[in-house]
């Protein structure tokens, strides 16, 4: 491995065990990414379990139809928690500090991830467990809540590359806090509580056919509901895949203008 | 000449804390959008709900989640004006008033005029899309008498508790003690359906749940066809009183703590 390489792995497992560390030490930030979900699933649960009755509708469980939802809450919650954390190291001078050394912007970038992804996964694990605990089925298997970990993980990254964008552009934890009424929209702008084509509002189903997120919410359903739905998982693996890496370069990009104006 | 003092110090509070909310967009825009935002999410996205067997609301599924959305928003604007309480304490503007103020009790009664007006601007603002959205009305003028008065109450029993908590705590870090107990009250009352369509734990936990009295209530008002009226102004009337004697603990805390 090449010098420069391994100084490269160096940073960014530094920045990724502070990052981790960090978002441990936040119970205020992680206990809400944990229990918010839950409650709504629980409560959408309850209230809609009569939806299953309408013709049409693909599961007889609303909790397994409702269980993709909470990985895209969890994810909302990353874009919260890593942009926080960013804008409150440029509004301390912290990233000031960092650009004085010889520190790499992707590793800066990718260390700040980890705390994201740390959370993503313990999310995952518990969404699964609660899931599985109260019921829901899993039609596509084992090899599927795989799939669906690795699904959540490339929503994060996504997700908390936007926070990340958000923050290095503002240089501020409140603008990044500002954004999560945005992302709410989008989320309940989808199909999350109903499949697309049982919405009977024209200008609601429209919106949520282009609505990106209802596509990576149909993609985790269809591994619980239906099996291995190949169109389901492209798009919404795909989806997941461009919103990653527009936001990463992104905040590349971003990191590059604050680094040159600091 | 107490009478008159109390008077002025609440329209003083009152005039200050209206003049923020409508020259700040921070604070106008969320009370506004959010009430807006949800009545079109779960009346537009969910209308299908309206067709599920036994579900016989007979104004619709819009007028259905109207209620709740209204009801909500009554709520979170107490909610909202118990966060420019805290704000005004951590601002020490709250010392300055209440150094200022004879009579004391007059400050949450302007607070509390300050969330009924924000509260009236949304409400008006709610309606109007409502009923552009085709929003049907089947209950006649007292009937809407009765649903926005039961209203009201909710909002002035909502501002009543978010301002005790903000006095007790007298810093914003005390917002989700606000409006946590709100939001799990009004969710785990019949959302999205009548209350003999829900099942398992949330029908239980719904069924002794007051919130769901106001909002039961407030559908047969907007239906026409009245029921549990009785109950639930008691509710809400019960949660005025309970939560007054609650902002007066917590006016005499923030005036011990002064």
């Amino acid at each position: 491995m090449s010098p420069r390489r391994r100084l490269l792995g160096t940073q960014v497992r530094t920045l990724a065990r502070r990052s981790v560390v960090r978002t441990l030490r936040q119970p205020a930030q992680l206990v809400p990414a944990f229990i918010f979900p839950l409650f709504l699933l629980a409560v959408n649960t309850g209230g809609l379990q009569r939806a299953t009755r309408i013709p049409g509708f693909p599961t007889h469980s609303y909790l397994t139809f409702a269980l993709a939802i909470p990985f895209m809450q969890g994810a909302l919650f990353s874009v919260m928690n890593a942009g926080t954390d960013l804008a409150r190291d440029i509004e301390s001078g912290f990233l000031n500090r960092l650009a004085l050394t010889p520190l790499r912007g992707p590793a800066l970038l990718a260390g700040l991830l980890a705390g994201a992804i740390v959370t993503a996964l313990a999310q995952a694990t518990t969404y699964i467990l609660v899931g599985l605990v109260a019921g829901a089925s899993f039609a596509a298997g084992a090899a599927g809540v795989a799939v669906i970990f690795a699904l959540a993980i490339l929503i994060t990254l996504g997700f908390g590359a936007i926070g990340l964008f958000a923050a290095l552009r503002t240089g501020s934890g409140e603008a990044v806090q500002g954004l999560f009424p945005v992302l709410f929209v989008t989320l309940f702008l989808s199909s999350m509580s109903l499949p697309r084509n049982l919405i009977h509002t024209v200008w609601f189903r429209e919106v949520a056919t282009y609505n990106p997120v209802s596509y990576l919410i149909e993609a985790i359903r269809s591994l619980l509901i239906t099996g291995w739905n190949a169109q389901a998982l492209e798009l919404g693996f795909g989806l997941a895949a461009a919103i990653a890496l527009a936001a990463m370069v992104a905040a590349s990009v971003a990191l590059r203008n604050r680094l040159e104006r600091t | 000449m107490s009478r008159a003092s109390s008077r002025s110090v609440a329209l003083a509070v009152a005039w200050r804390a209206i003049h923020n909310f409508l020259t700040n967009p921070a604070f106008l825009v969320p009370s506004i959008v959010f009430p807006l935002f949800f009545f079109t999410a779960f009346a537009g996205g969910l209308s299908t709900i309206g067709n599920v067997p036994n579900f016989d609301f007979r104004s619709g599924y819009t007028a259905f989640q109207f209620v709740f959305v209204l009801l909500q928003s009554a709520a979170f604007g107490g909610v909202f004006t118990g966060f420019a309480v805290a704000a005004d304490f951590e601002g020490g503007v709250a010392r300055r008033i209440m150094l200022a103020a004879p009579r004391r009790g007059g400050i949450v009664v302007g607070y509390a005029l300050a969330a009924l007006t924000r509260a009236l601007i949304t409400w008006a603002l709610l309606t109007i899309v409502a009923l552009i959205a085709g929003m049907r009305i089947d209950g006649d003028g007292v009937d809407l008498f009765g649903l926005y008065g039961l209203a009201l109450i909710v909002n002035v029993a909502a501002t009543l508790w978010a301002t005790g908590v903000a006095m007790r705590i007298r810093s914003i870090q005390g917002g989700p003690l606000m409006q946590i107990p709100v939001f799990l009250i009004l969710f785990l009352a019949p959302v999205y359906v009548p209350l003999k369509l829900l099942t398992g734990w949330i029908h239980a936990v719904a069924s002794v749940n007051p919130a769901t009295a106001l909002i039961q209530a407030a559908r047969g008002f907007i239906s026409g066809s009245p029921a549990h009226v009785a109950l639930a102004f008691a509710v809400a009337v019960g949660l005025v009183a309970l939560f007054a004697l609650w902002a007066r603990g917590g006016l005499r805390r923030a005036e011990a703590s002064s």
